[in-house]
């Protein structure tokens, strides 16, 4: 069978393709069909041709084998040193292989590719720190996801993630319309307690546009209504644009390079659109680099830089508290344990470590910070990055992946953790659900909502009469 | 014979070397794409210069990287092999004679006695890489004939090179075996991955690029590598 009804190399373009494939329950016929989905080795050799480009070709080639990348990868040390878990060996067995026999490789060769490239790998980059040659596994990683999904060998959820953006411009089935009715509802449901309270939405000139990720409006708008909470307190003029709020990419994860591109040209167009001053996306990782890191990349812009400047939550968070926007109340500082998780999308692939590090001097009462070991640069990941939270396929490797965070936040001692990435978060939640170890877990917002010093005019006025 | 290989054949090495490693870092340059990379390697050229300097100075130096105090025995083994490859033989008072003889030019040389002991340990340095490569299994599993090979060539040069040096008498065959090996080594540097000679500062440089421009570069540290 060259190509099956689920599983074939044709992406997913339309709302009925979609819901096909998402009724084939959790990939079982989709996995089927792959068992017999034909490689097509010339069309996999020409495009290695046209994209492997020198940087690749050179990593691939100048790695010394010295395996000083092995300790780098948490995957390696939480699978007990197992030397298949090498990212030296990792990509040289799939992408390597891969170019070496230029593209003439079969389908059980593409299918243990695949599981290398989203179970044993979450391209988080930490290796690239610890090679004498600079070479990024992960970003090779990423390279051979996109050779992997041209050819259909993706896992099932990672295609229908691709396929939403395609579809919605957004990784959950969040329409325009879905989306403009969760901001005023949103708008309306805090108004008693926040009287003058804003979502506009198209807002031209506003000094702010926000942009979320689709989870937000989909399963928990109360993310948007405390980000607008805390827009009002800081007194921004913010606005939301209809078209083009979502800023994440499941289609990076999956290495739809085409999805990719129209996924980001979206929420570029609202910036031309819109104007802003600047855009602020979520607590989100992936969220950011894809719309601010690599975005403007696939976009094609030569400066790499997104049209207005962009910055992420945690960006904001500290200026609003430097600048006094935002003011915190010594009484409700947080005097408990607590720790921090890097994400590696906006710590070792923007540079915000310090950043986050002068929130956390606001929120947390001295004493009470400890940090993961390693932390930083070198945090590892939270052990669900890079799509692999989503994927059922994987999930008992993800589970085992966990431990890794499981540990270092064990070893803080800490009862709280504040992760401002959609992924931590998940990937937190997960393995406290998984290994009970009696964390909480928090984004910045609601953090910052309890302890915030509400300005008396913005109370509502019953409250303000009462303490008069 | 000896003449052949002392005339013609060490400057036909010499140029495949030189004329091989350039072109090398001419393919890898211009084989640079911003687009496919992610890189906008010429809009930032300040940040540029600094990520990439940074990135090849931390490497260069011995312990100057995280990833060289994390292994510090392979990091001594690594610099004892390298400086035994690359410094000894430039700064060899037989090799700096020979260039002084032909060309009159001359720079200062080591002791002999230096020489000898920095020779041997950069031989134990490689046996040790070596051995390495066998006794653990991640880097056992990653290994091909190709790194033996690397190795072999690499050695050969400074072993027949110290033995001709110390050799009573009639040191003649190892002295030819020492050229031959030499010349080899020279000869398979653009060809091999001891092209690293040249693309390890292609490579490094990129990186160190890709974080002072695009990975938080911008917001002041880049990487803390």
């Amino acid at each position: 069978m060259p190509e099956g009804i689920f599983c074939n190399k044709r992406p997913i373009n339309t709302e009925e393709e979609l819901k096909a494939l998402l009724s084939d329950t959790r990939g079982t016929k989709y996995y089927e069909e792959m068992l017999s989905l034909e490689v097509d080795r010339e069309k996999l050799w020409a495009t290695i041709q046209k994209t492997c480009k020198s940087r690749t070709q050179t990593w691939l080639d100048v790695c010394a084998r010295c395996g000083l990348c092995a300790d780098s990868c948490f995957l390696y040390l939480v699978n007990d040193c197992k030397p298949e878990q090498v990212p030296s060996y990792k990509i040289q067995s799939t992408l390597g292989e891969m170019v070496r026999r230029k593209g003439d490789v079969d389908n059980e060769f593409m299918r243990h590719a695949m599981e290398v490239a989203w179970s044993q790998c979450t391209c988080c980059n930490r290796c690239a720190m610890y090679c004498p040659h600079g070479i990024d596994m992960g970003v090779m990683m990423g390279y051979t996801r996109g050779l992997l999904y041209s050819q259909g060998f993706v896992p099932w959820e990672l295609k229908i993630g691709a396929g939403m953006h395609r579809v919605y411009r957004a990784q959950m089935d969040v329409t325009t319309e879905d989306w403009v009715e969760t901001c005023v509802w949103m708008e309306e449901e805090q108004q008693d307690d926040w009287p003058g309270l804003e979502i506009p939405v198209d807002k031209e000139d506003a000094d702010i546009m926000y942009t979320c990720n689709a989870r937000e409006p989909k399963h928990y708008p109360e993310d948007l209504a405390e980000a607008a909470i805390l827009f009002h307190i800081a007194g921004e003029n913010w606005t939301v644009p209809s078209e083009g709020w979502e800023q994440t990419s499941l289609s990076m994860f999956a290495g739809d390079w085409e999805a990719c591109k129209l996924q980001v040209e979206n929420v570029y167009a609202a910036i031309d659109r819109l104007k802003p001053k600047r855009v602020i996306g979520t607590e989100c990782g992936h969220a950011h680099r894809a719309t601010v890191i690599e975005g403007p990349y696939w976009a094609g812009r030569p400066d790499g830089q997104p049209p207005a400047p962009y910055i992420h939550y945690v960006q904001w968070v500290a200026e609003a508290l430097r600048t006094g926007k935002l003011k915190i109340d010594p009484a409700k500082r947080i005097k408990q344990t607590v720790t921090y998780q890097d994400s590696c999308n906006y710590i070792r692939n923007w540079g915000l470590a310090e950043t986050a590090r002068e929130i956390l001097s606001y929120l947390v009462e001295p004493g009470y910070l400890v940090e993961m070991t390693p932390n930083k640069e070198h945090n590892y990941c939270c052990g669900g990055g890079g799509g692999f939270n989503g994927i059922g396929k994987f999930r008992p490797q993800r589970n085992k992946a966990l431990l890794t965070k499981r540990d270092q936040i064990l070893a803080t001692g800490a009862k709280l953790v504040i992760a401002p990435c959609h992924n931590c978060w998940d990937a937190i939640r997960d393995l406290e659900e998984e290994y009970h170890i009696h964390i909480d877990w928090s984004f910045l917002k609601p953090l910052l909502i309890k302890m915030v010093i509400v300005p008396d005019h913005l109370k509502p006025q019953e409250e303000a009469g009462d303490e008069e | 014979m000896y003449a052949f290989l002392t005339g013609p054949m060490l400057w036909l090495s010499f140029a495949i070397c030189i004329l091989g490693c350039a072109w090398r870092a001419y393919k890898y340059v211009k084989g640079l794409s911003w687009q496919l990379d992610r890189v906008a390697y010429g809009h930032y050229p300040d940040l540029a210069f600094k990520g990439a300097m940074k990135s090849i100075f931390h490497w260069l130096i011995p312990f100057a990287s995280c990833s060289w105090r994390a292994k510090p025995v392979f990091a001594t083994a690594f610099f004892l092999l390298h400086i035994g490859l690359v410094v000894v033989p430039l700064f060899l008072f037989g090799h700096v004679m020979i260039v002084a003889e032909r060309f009159g030019l001359s720079w200062p040389t080591m002791p002999a006695g230096l020489a000898d002991v920095l020779t041997i340990l950069a031989v134990l340095a490689g046996v040790f890489i070596l051995l390495r490569r066998f006794a653990l299994s991640e880097v056992r599993i990653i290994t091909t004939r190709h790194d033996l090979m690397i190795m072999a060539i690499s050695l050969a040069p400074l072993v027949t090179g110290f033995v001709a040096a110390h050799q009573s008498g009639d040191g003649n065959g190892w002295l030819l075996a020492h050229i031959i090996t030499g010349e080899i080594w020279l000869i398979a540097v653009p060809f091999t991955k001891l092209s690293h000679a040249v693309l390890f500062f292609c490579s490094r440089a990129q990186i160190g690029i890709d974080f002072g421009v695009k990975r938080g570069g911008q917001r002041g540290s880049g990487i803390v590598w």
